[in-house]
């Protein structure tokens, strides 16, 4: 298992005319292994690009991420990521999803069959190995995506709005699997969510970013994750705690978009 | 005017057709769900193409092409009337130069088609101005020189001219045809039995037999000559080599110019889809070769290459390479970017990533690629045959167009359109086969 430090990350995009934007100034966080943190914030606060860093697709202006000490200069299988919809390859089935990163590998054939039928048991999707990326729901794909990333065994997991595009059940449905997930490989896993309940739900640590320049802004402790695994989630929002913290953040939010956006005044 | 008679027809054939069959037969063409649709104007997914309607379009245009040769599948109470084939005569008077005037009998007669026919016998009669006997053949018309048998006195050259067709006053007189008022006096056109009687500039009678509505074979055979036409050839061959030659080697040369095509411009446009020096290096060159058409390449291709196989190779060569190296290129621009970071997140290296991730991906746009190219390919190589070529299904309807065989033109055209047809069918199965996740990524 791994720790992540990500160390005084600054990034600058060069505009063609002179004009650079700061998309993130000095970001500083430290992850110990295991840790579940969620990362929430504005449209153009810099999460995903934060994200990318650490994921190693950008290099950053200044500052580094590290990975048990090393720092990271590309991607590597070591830090898996979970994208929105879309990034499954239609070309092959489940299964050869699944075990695209082992057979990268070269792992042998007995080896990684046996994880890509564990981890579609885990997932529940063992009656549809076979079955081609297309004729799946959205839902679905997702659980195949997790599949597909844990079947590499990576260290840590980067999650970029991995259930941004399901319909509300299944949102809930899939919350539940990644936290299970998370409690059971004990795999250190950073998440960028736009919702708030979502945040609060699977976040063990919860960091609200600012935009302009991208920064933190709060940094938050929740017991919601912890008490999530294997519960209901809906008991959870019961928590007496849940709901002030949620209308806290989703203030704080709504003050930086209104910065941003102008005040809108609300008929009453 | 005339000319518009078989379009008038065929719109009258729509219109009447869609009557009949949505007012009076009609059952729900729509069915399933877009049969409870209650708005479908509009809706293009409620619209499907009426059976009935092809059905019967295609039965138009035979029967059109029917009526219009007389041909003996369409029966003969439908025929457009044809040509007239018989023989007929009027009278006509000349005037010699001193006023002296004799009557004389044109006897004429219209050999069948495809026949040489015979010259009426005629009696050559009294007076100066003898009777005339022409043989006219089917669709033409003729000019006929009254004056040769007739005596001294009588001839143009002496001065003599018609100055009465069938009864009808004439007044033109051809030696006043170069004065500076001669075209006010048009000249004559008279009406006789099956034919319309008129004089030459130099005052010879041109009799035009009635030639009816018909096409004649020569510019439109009856659909029936078009089949044994085909039989014929793919019996006998045309010009030195068999149908199946002249369309194999056309279709050879297609399919070896994509192939080489392909060769080339699918790895070309996947280094232009990857690499910054080869898209800088060779995008100034496919954007302009890509809109210039194959067929404007024809003249320099003959003098690089000559007229035999290597040019039209060639040829088709350059007409699939920027199609194919356009589409590789779309292929590898098309990848979702998250598809190429899972793999790299995965641990793929460079080389997995080109064949797991950016090969498969491009895929489709290939197919499609493909499809254009091999539309492109043979309607090139059927301009290419015609420009120049021993073997080949364009060559096959330029040679027949030079000796007017309309029919095998037509065979030709219609071959040339089942195949191009056959060709996008099989990419596109090809594709349904080989690409299932296209447009489902």
């Amino acid at each position: 298992m791994a720790e992540l430090s990500i160390e005084n990350v600054s990034m600058r995009f060069d505009l063609p005319g002179g004009t650079s934007i700061q998309a993130l100034k000095d970001v500083t966080l430290h992850l110990k292994a295991g840790e579940l943190m969620s990362v929430l914030g504005p449209s153009g606060c810099g999460k995903t690009t934060l994200l990318n860093i650490v994921a190693g697709f950008l290099a950053p202006t200044e500052g580094r991420v590290a990975i048990n000490g090393r720092t990271v200069t590309g991607p590597g299988p070591e830090r898996g990521m979970v994208f929105q919809q879309g990034a499954l390859f239609e070309w092959m089935n489940v299964r050869e999803n699944v075990s695209f990163g082992p057979r990268m590998k070269g792992m042998p054939k007995a080896e990684m069959q046996q994880i890509v039928e564990h981890l579609l048991d885990v997932v529940g999707l063992a009656d549809f190995k076979d079955k081609a990326i297309y004729e799946l729901s959205g839902g679905m794909q997702q659980r195949v995506a997790l599949a597909r990333c844990l079947a590499n065994d990576p260290d840590v997991i980067l999650m970029d709005e991995p259930l941004g595009a399901l319909d509300a059940l299944t949102r809930e449905k899939m919350q539940s699997l990644v936290l299970r997930l998370w409690k059971e490989t004990g795999k250190t896993i950073i998440l960028i969510t736009h919702s708030v309940e979502e945040a609060l739900l699977l976040g063990e640590r919860l960091i609200v970013m600012a935009p302009r320049p991208g920064r933190i802004h709060r940094e938050y402790r929740l017991p919601f994750a912890d008490l999530g695994v294997g519960a209901d989630l809906r008991e959870i929002k019961k928590h007496p705690d849940y709901d002030p913290t949620r209308e806290e953040i989703l203030n704080m939010i709504w003050n930086m978009e209104e910065e941003i956006m102008g005040r809108t005044e609300v008929a009453t | 005017m005339t000319s518009m008679v078989p379009f008038l027809i065929y719109l009258a054939i729509f219109a009447a057709s869609y009557l009949v069959v949505n007012k009076a037969i009609r059952r729900a063409v729509r069915t399933g769900l877009a049969a409870r649709k209650t708005v479908t104007f509009g809706d293009e997914s409620a619209v499907v193409p009426d059976r009935a309607a092809s059905v019967i379009s295609i039965v138009t245009l035979f029967l059109l092409w029917g009526i219009f040769t007389g041909s003996a599948l369409v029966p003969a109470f439908l025929h457009m009337p044809g040509p007239y084939i018989g023989g007929g005569r009027f009278t006509y008077v000349v005037e010699d130069r001193d006023g002296r005037r004799d009557e004389a009998t044109v006897f004429w007669r219209v050999a069948a088609p495809g026949e040489k026919g015979e010259k009426p016998e005629i009696d050559p009669g009294e007076g100066p101005a003898k009777n005339d006997a022409i043989v006219i053949r089917a669709y033409r018309s003729a000019q006929l020189s009254w004056d040769r048998n007739d005596e001294d006195g009588f001839r143009r050259k002496a001065g003599a001219r018609i100055i009465e067709i069938a009864g009808v006053p004439v007044d033109y007189d051809p030696a006043r045809r170069g004065e500076a008022d001669a075209s006010d006096r048009p000249k004559p056109v008279v009406e006789v039995e099956n034919a319309t009687v008129t004089l030459s500039d130099k005052g010879a009678l041109i009799i035009t037999p009635y030639t009816g509505w018909q096409m004649e074979p020569i510019w439109l055979p009856p659909p029936e000559d078009v089949v044994k036409r085909l039989f014929d050839i793919a019996s006998e061959g045309f010009r030195g080599a068999t149908l199946w030659e002249h369309l194999g080697f056309s279709l050879m040369r297609v399919v070896v110019g994509f192939f080489f095509g392909s060769l080339v411009g699918i790895p070309l446009g996947y280094a232009m889809g990857l690499s910054n020096w080869f898209r800088g290096w060779f995008d100034p060159i496919v954007e302009f070769m890509r809109p210039v058409p194959p067929l404007a390449l024809i003249p320099l291709v003959i003098i690089w290459a000559g007229i035999g196989e290597l040019g039209k190779i060639v040829l088709l060569f350059l007409a699939a390479l920027w199609i194919m190296a356009i589409a590789a290129r779309s292929g590898v621009s098309g990848v979702r970017i998250s598809k190429v970071h899972a793999a790299y997140s995965l641990g793929a290296s460079k080389s997995q990533i080109m064949r797991h991730v950016i090969v498969p991906n491009s895929l489709p746009e290939l197919f499609t690629g493909a499809r254009v190219a091999m539309g492109v390919c043979w309607g090139t190589v059927v301009a290419a045959e015609l420009v120049a070529a021993e073997k080949g299904a364009g060559m096959m309807i330029m040679v027949a167009s030079k000796f007017q065989n309309t029919d095998i033109v037509i065979m030709g055209i219609i071959l040339i359109g089942v195949i191009g047809f056959g060709i996008d069918i099989l990419m596109r199965w090809l594709e349904r086969r080989l690409v299932p996740w296209k447009g489902k990524g």
